[in-house]
């Protein structure tokens, strides 16, 4: 086998990666909060940066800032190159059949409403069905109810079960009529659960739906393969994945790409503009408009190398063992409810709640130990209200996380438990 | 400030023993709100007798810091007529809390207030002393 050769300060890929010294390109673990070392427990809401990334983004800054797709000089055909380099990184991370599948957006949530905007506002009309979940990010919901209400379509709902699983029971029912399009998360940000999204697309499909996937969180963490799951769309960020912020992408098939009209106008996503009216550059540049996020957008491809490098296999495995060890710890604890599926059917996530004891209360103890978790309902309301809940407190783990931080999250939910109920 | 300081004696013994807790039969006043963002719930109700607050209990659902100063407040406004209720502000409200809070517990601490102030004043406004700094 062929030893890949590591990249900036990376390390060759191996069986086990070593998980402490990975903790250790990551500048932020330096710094303490509340005079104790910083524990950080909530990298579905985003992750820390390592330092490469965070060297990638200076490098650009320092060496070849410039606007892309314009300049005909040095530095902005050298942006420009890395830019679209990123494109084709991204098109082989998801397994996509080309770079012209992939659209830079401004995340999640935007690559979302470029779908709900473009495709949806074209292909959906009054009557039509819009398919979701219950354990659906507002960001997958809300666009849809935007366009529902603007085009009198309706809102369908696969149920979830006791364990919180998506019940496909009823799907055949659900699929039943004018369904255009089911959206659904891949992995869920509050539950952990992994959904059978190859098998609910081929069920989709059959009906003559198109399919949107929300991968904010499994391609951090399980990996995506748009082939795999034939999937039509595929939305994510680049910050849930050690990139930064303001960044992210659109998978789309091409044939849909091309049929859609844009989002944005602009510079950039023209062909030709005269002052009545104009044609479209072609897909995917019709839809970035204006100046992208150049710098972040670079960065993230140093992101998608670093994760490369330890391999998807090892960090669901290392989630899986640090979602195995809190399961455990917050087990042995009386009055914990854990949410959401067994270990083997989740990535690194586990919200939790503790007797009566409100989610704030208990981040805000754990928070005076220098462990950062999240508490509220992690823009997941319905699915809080299924669950009968206002609030719960999630920790969420990623490569950067060691079975210390489970002792200490253990220890600090304990400490809340004794503070609450003397 | 360390643990202990945060969640002082009196804001755990006013969260594990809430004063005026419940609520009353044929209220003269009665105001529900909630904070979305984190699920707490609070309603209050108030019996009045020659304009003053001759009775007062709240229930509903939150953190200690929103029920410690719910339980606080309502201790506070017994007895007192409407318009000294009226000129009761946040920071009348931290000061019976006594702790320093983040943006999003100051949202916990000020609910019960901001209920009150819709039940006293039957609409939400601008209460007296807050505007300004809002």
């Amino acid at each position: 086998m062929k030893t890949l050769a590591p990249e900036r300060g990376g390390r060759a890929r191996m069986h086990e990666p070593d998980f402490v010294a990975i903790r250790k390109d990551f500048p932020i673990f330096q710094r303490k909060v509340h005079g104790k070392p910083l524990i950080y427990l909530d990298s579905t809401a985003t992750t820390q940066k390592p330092v490469q990334v965070i060297d990638a983004l200076d490098h650009y800054y320092k060496t070849f800032n410039a606007n892309i797709h314009r300049g005909v000089y040095a530095i902005a055909e050298e942006a420009t190159a890395r830019y679209e380099e990123v494109r084709g990184k991204v098109a082989k991370l998801l397994n996509a059949r080309s770079p012209h599948e992939i659209v830079f957006t401004r995340g999640t949530t935007e690559s979302i409403n470029l779908v709900s905007n473009a495709w949806g506002r074209k292909n959906v009309g009054p009557g039509d069905v819009i398919l979701l979940t219950e354990m659906e990010h507002h960001s997958n919901l809300v666009p849809w109810q935007i366009l529902a209400a603007e085009k009198g379509a309706q809102l369908r709902f696969i149920p979830i079960d006791g364990q919180g699983r998506l019940d496909l029971s009823g799907l055949d029912a659900l699929l039943d009529g004018p369904v255009k399009v089911v959206s659904l998360t891949h992995l869920s940000n509050v539950l952990g659960t992994i959904n059978p999204v190859a098998e609910i697309a081929r069920r989709a499909h059959a009906r003559g739906a198109i399919v949107v996937v929300d991968a904010a969180q499994s391609l951090p963490h399980i990996g995506v393969d748009v082939r795999a799951l034939d999937c039509d769309f595929l939305a994510f960020s680049a910050h849930k994945m050690l990139g930064p912020t303001g960044t992210g992408a659109l998978y789309g098939k091409r044939a849909l790409l091309d049929a859609m009209p844009p989002f944005l106008g602009g510079g950039e996503m023209i062909r030709e503009v005269k002052l009545e009216g104009s044609t479209w550059n072609e897909t995917p540049w019709k839809f970035e408009a204006g100046t992208m996020n150049i710098a972040d957008t670079i960065a993230f491809g140093t992101a998608i190398d670093y994760v490369e490098t330890i391999g998807f296999e090892a960090i669901t495995k290392h989630s899986r063992e640090l979602v195995e060890l809190t399961f455990r710890l917050l087990g042995e604890i009386p009055g914990v409810t854990i949410y959401g599926p067994p270990v083997e059917e989740r990535g690194g996530i586990v919200a939790f709640s503790l007797d009566d004891i409100h989610a704030h209360d208990i981040a805000t103890v754990l928070d005076h130990d220098g462990v950062a978790v999240r508490a509220g309902h992690h823009c997941a309301m319905p699915l809080h209200r299924k669950l009968g809940v206002v609030a719960t407190t999630r920790a969420s783990f990623y490569v950067y996380n060691l079975p210390s931080d489970i002792a200490a999250l253990a220890e600090g939910v304990g400490k809340a438990k004794q503070l609450f109920h003397r | 400030m360390s643990l202990d300081d945060f969640y002082r004696q009196t804001i755990l013994d006013h969260y594990q023993n809430p004063r005026n807790w419940g609520t009353l039969e044929n209220p003269d006043i009665t105001a529900q709100d909630a904070n979305p963002l984190c699920g707490d719930e609070i309603r209050i109700d108030l019996k009045i007798k020659d304009d003053r607050v001759e009775a007062v209990r709240f229930s509903g659902k939150g953190c200690s810091i929103s029920r410690a100063a719910a339980s606080m407040l309502t201790e506070a406004i017994e007895g007192k007529t409407l318009d000294e209720v009226k000129r009761i502000n946040r920071d009348d409200v931290l000061d019976m809390l006594g702790i320093e809070l983040g943006p999003v517990r100051l949202k916990c601490a000020l609910l019960a207030l901001k209920t009150l102030k819709v039940g006293v004043y039957g609409v939400q406004q601008n209460w007296p002393g807050e505007g300004e700094d809002e």
